[in-house]
């Protein structure tokens, strides 16, 4: 084997520029797939994170078919005493209690419709960025307080400043009228415009008072420190939960109005579009990755076959001399190796530099500012880098390459001797 | 006499110097081809989803440009509303290039059943002139669109029906405000149920007659916008500059493009992403095709030196190379483009993507991609590969046409 190598090393070689054409369409790819999969992997991660975090949270707590049909009778009683037992039995405190109603909102001058999240003050910190946005005023530091914090459009739209007051006017969970006056504590500038315009929180005490709740909540959010651990979280919780609370899977899609059963929903239940985004990128980069991969097994391809029939008579000369096609097959298959690991290091090397560099002053382009923001991602891009994003693009440039130059190897096989060393 | 050979001479050698190697054409050719063709098939993709984006989205603002109160859009407010064009803007409307324009009432409402209520747009329409430029009666699934402009009914979407528990031919409840800051509120029956091809609108848009909306808000015969259009996103500067002018400063005109910046940088950085996935495929081409000039020039140095000691020119062996690049890549460009167009024909019903139709939404795509063959594109796929193809062919065929005649005569 060791000589095989040797010979294969020679043979690259004898035509020098041959092999670095060769060598560069590798290096080439290579660098691109390097780039562009810690790129993906970069910005989907980013893109899950800032979803998740605005508001959506890893994972919720409801009552079963609310997360369908979220009407303000799907909630469920006890809410904050439950929240507090996950807390105590997670020992974690990213685990916040939410109600969700609708109102129409006025100020002096003007009224809209809007969502109203009933929050807990001291939790919904640690689950949601949102708090943390505040342009002006405080959050709340108390959870029965009539106060409340609205988006930067609204608060523009209805032309009001912290300390003024508002009218809530909606329906309660019975159906009676919810009638309030809160005061404004504080304005929050999200940078989403359908946030900033479509949603206010109050304090879950005064929520559950103003909505005839009566204890109860619609979702309680529960933080995972990483994404990766959610689903490790999902089990904990769900058996933390007392068991005759929850859905049975055969209970799932049949929700039954007379008793109250809880599902726990993970992300990728809450926000399906957010996965589907990210598949839908994905098949469109690896189809473009698949032509890249191709046209390099293409190169890989011409220059194994020319070397091979350029050789015939040596091949020839080998073979009466005893060499068996097996060995020449294997050498053929060598050289592909030697050539294609050059590729591969060089190539991932290059691309994980510029990746490197890359992740930390960033990755812009004309445009991407406007298509960020509806992904929820910065207006620039930083790629991440892992051994998974450097080697898996020029991993498989290096197997179809390999794969490309079986047809050349096999060929030896067919060679006569006598005739091949006839060949010109 | 070899000195000067006339074009056909070159370009008989040429062609058969490409067949003496017939094997290492063939390779070539496939990997222009696979390479032609993804260029074409993976833009054609693109550009029906943007193309599908932007009638979505030119469709939902509607129009390519909106006449708004400039404080409209920061401020969607019943008291930014506008009076119906004057007889300036009329004749400025009556531009050949404008196919329709409509005017609207658009404010936010407050929707209820018995069961439930939700914060909605609501859009009071001119039912004939909407059709042809924002709502699509073909996208009613139920019930009757409206009939004219003082209709009674409301259309909703199939959406909001779930989530209001309601029902056609039931009554809801619009509740918004008057210009005086009174909240105006009356009953309408639903009339017509659609289904958009945004999930989204459907939740949170309802539409009536402008008329009934107006005696309600006590509008008199003011509106919210004027919706104009061309039918043509790409070309609206002919109309659009001598309507501004014509509008005035009191009013804001914007093109599509402004209204919804996103729609906006989606089309340019889709023209951008062309360009830069036909040089990144050609890139990777051009490895190989330089790879191939130089295997045929080098197992042919004895043969040149040859060519060149018999008297023929180094300018005529630098054209020939050429001339074999040339032909590589026209026979490449077209079994590329006729692969592309054939596989799209069989696409042209649509692909279904339904499977990720949530995260398209995201994109503001539907949940079927009609892929658009562009002939600018094919055009631009192969003016690329033919220009940059015989630039980087140049190197090896300066190369062979450099020779030194005893010496290449001399290798073996």
């Amino acid at each position: 084997m060791n000589i095989t190598l040797q010979m294969a090393w020679r043979n690259l070689w004898r035509h020098k520029r041959r092999t670095w054409l060769t060598v560069g369409a590798m290096i080439f790819s290579n660098l691109l797939l390097v780039f562009m999969i810690s790129l993906q992997f970069g910005s989907y991660r980013m893109m899950i994170d800032n979803t998740l975090k605005s508001y959506t949270g890893h994972l919720q707590i409801q009552r079963m078919g609310y997360n369908d049909n979220p009407k303000i009778r799907n909630s469920f009683t006890d809410i904050i005493p439950l929240a507090n037992t996950l807390r105590k039995r997670l020992s974690n405190n990213k685990v916040a209690a939410r109600g969700v109603a609708f109102a129409m909102i006025s100020s002096k001058q003007r009224t809209y419709g809007l969502q109203i999240i009933g929050v807990e003050p001291a939790f919904e910190p640690a689950v949601s960025t949102l708090p943390g946005l505040l342009t002006s005023g405080r959050y709340f530091n108390d959870i029965d307080a009539e106060e409340i914090i609205i988006g930067r459009v609204l608060a523009r739209n209805l032309r009001v400043n912290i300390g003024d007051e508002l009218t809530l006017l909606g329906a309660g969970r019975d159906g009676s009228i919810a009638a309030g006056v809160v005061s404004v504590t504080g304005i929050f500038d999200s940078g989403i415009n359908d946030i900033d315009r479509l949603m206010a929180q109050l304090p879950l005490g005064y929520f559950q008072s103003l909505f005839n709740m009566n204890g109860q909540g619609h979702n309680i959010v529960i933080n995972a420190e990483e994404l990766t651990q959610v689903t490790l979280l999902k089990n904990t919780v769900s058996k933390i939960l007392p068991h005759e609370l929850q859905a049975s899977e055969s209970q799932r899609g049949k929700p039954n109005a007379n008793e109250q059963q809880l599902v726990i929903l993970d992300w990728n239940q809450l926000q399906p579009g957010l996965k589907q985004a990210i598949q839908a990128d994905m098949i469109s980069a690896w189809f473009m990755y698949g032509v890249l991969i191709i046209l390099v097994a293409f190169s890989v391809l011409n220059t194994q076959l020319m070397s091979v029939l350029e050789r015939t008579r040596e091949f020839g000369t080998m073979m009466a001399l005893g060499v068996k096609p097996g060995r020449l097959g294997t050498l053929v298959i060598s050289e592909t190796f030697l050539m294609s690991s050059l590729g591969l290091i060089f190539g991932a090397a290059l691309g994980a530099a510029l990746s490197y560099y890359l992740s930390f002053v960033g990755f812009s382009y004309p445009g991407m500012e406007e298509m960020a923001g509806r992904f929820n991602l910065p207006d620039r891009m930083y790629p991440s880098l892992s051994w998974l994003s450097i080697f898996l693009g020029p991993g498989i440039v290096f197997f179809c390459s390999l794969l490309a130059s079986a047809y050349p190897a096999l060929r030896l096989f067919f060679l006569q001797p006598v005739s091949a060393m006839k060949a010109v | 006499m070899l000195t000067t050979l006339p074009f056909k001479i070159i370009f008989t050698l040429a062609w058969r110097n490409l067949w003496r190697n017939h094997r290492r054409t063939l390779i070539m050719l496939a990997a222009i081809t696979v390479g032609v063709w993804a260029m074409i098939f993976m833009t054609a993709l693109m550009r029906g989803m943007v193309d599908d984006m932007l009638d979505n989205g030119i469709r939902n603002l509607p129009g390519e440009v909106q006449i708004n109160h400039p404080q409209y859009r920061d401020d969607p407010n019943i008291n930014n509303s506008i009076t119906m064009p004057d007889s300036q803007l009329r004749q400025a409307l009556q531009n050949s290039n404008i196919s329709a324009w409509t005017s609207r009432v658009r404010v936010p409402a407050v929707i209820s059943s018995e069961r439930d209520n939700r914060g909605v747009t609501l859009i009071g329409i001119n039912p004939a002139n909407e059709a042809r430029i924002g709502f699509d009666p073909g996208s009613i699934i139920e019930g009757r669109f409206l009939g004219d402009a003082n209709d009674n009914g409301l259309i909703i979407g199939a959406k909001m029906l779930e989530r209001l528990e309601t029902r056609l031919g039931k009554r809801v409840v619009i509740m918004s405000q008057d210009p005086d800051n009174n909240i105006a509120e009356r009953g309408f029956r639903v009339i017509g149920i659609y289904k958009a091809k945004l999930a989204s609108l459907e939740e949170n848009t309802v539409y009536a007659g402008i008329e009934t909306l107006q005696k309600l808000l006590k509008l008199d015969d003011k509106i919210s916008q004027i919706a104009i259009t061309g039918d043509n996103y790409r070309h609206i500067k002919s109309w659009y500059e001598p309507l501004r002018i014509a509008a005035g400063d009191n009013l804001q005109v914007l093109p599509w493009y402004e209204t919804d910046t996103y729609l906006g940088s989606m089309l340019a950085m889709m023209d951008g992403f062309v360009l830069v996935w036909i040089i990144v495929i050609f890139l990777t081409l051009s490895f190989g095709l330089v790879n191939t000039l130089v295997m045929a020039v080098f197992e042919r140095i004895r043969e040149i030196g040859l060519m060149q000691a018999l008297g023929m020119r180094p300018s005529m062996i630098l054209y020939q190379i050429l001339t074999e690049s040339f032909l590589l890549l026209v026979i490449g460009l077209i079994l590329g483009n006729a692969l592309a167009v054939i596989s799209i024909i069989p696409l042209q019903d649509g692909i279904d993507i339904s499977s990720v139709a949530k995260g398209m939404e995201m994109m503001g795509t539907s949940s079927i991609l009609y892929p658009a063959l562009k002939l600018n594109d094919m055009l631009l796929a192969s003016i690329i590969v033919i220009f940059l193809g015989l630039l980087t062919s140049i190197l090896p065929a300066w190369h062979a046409a450099s020779f030194d005649p005893v010496e290449a005569l001399g290798k073996d």
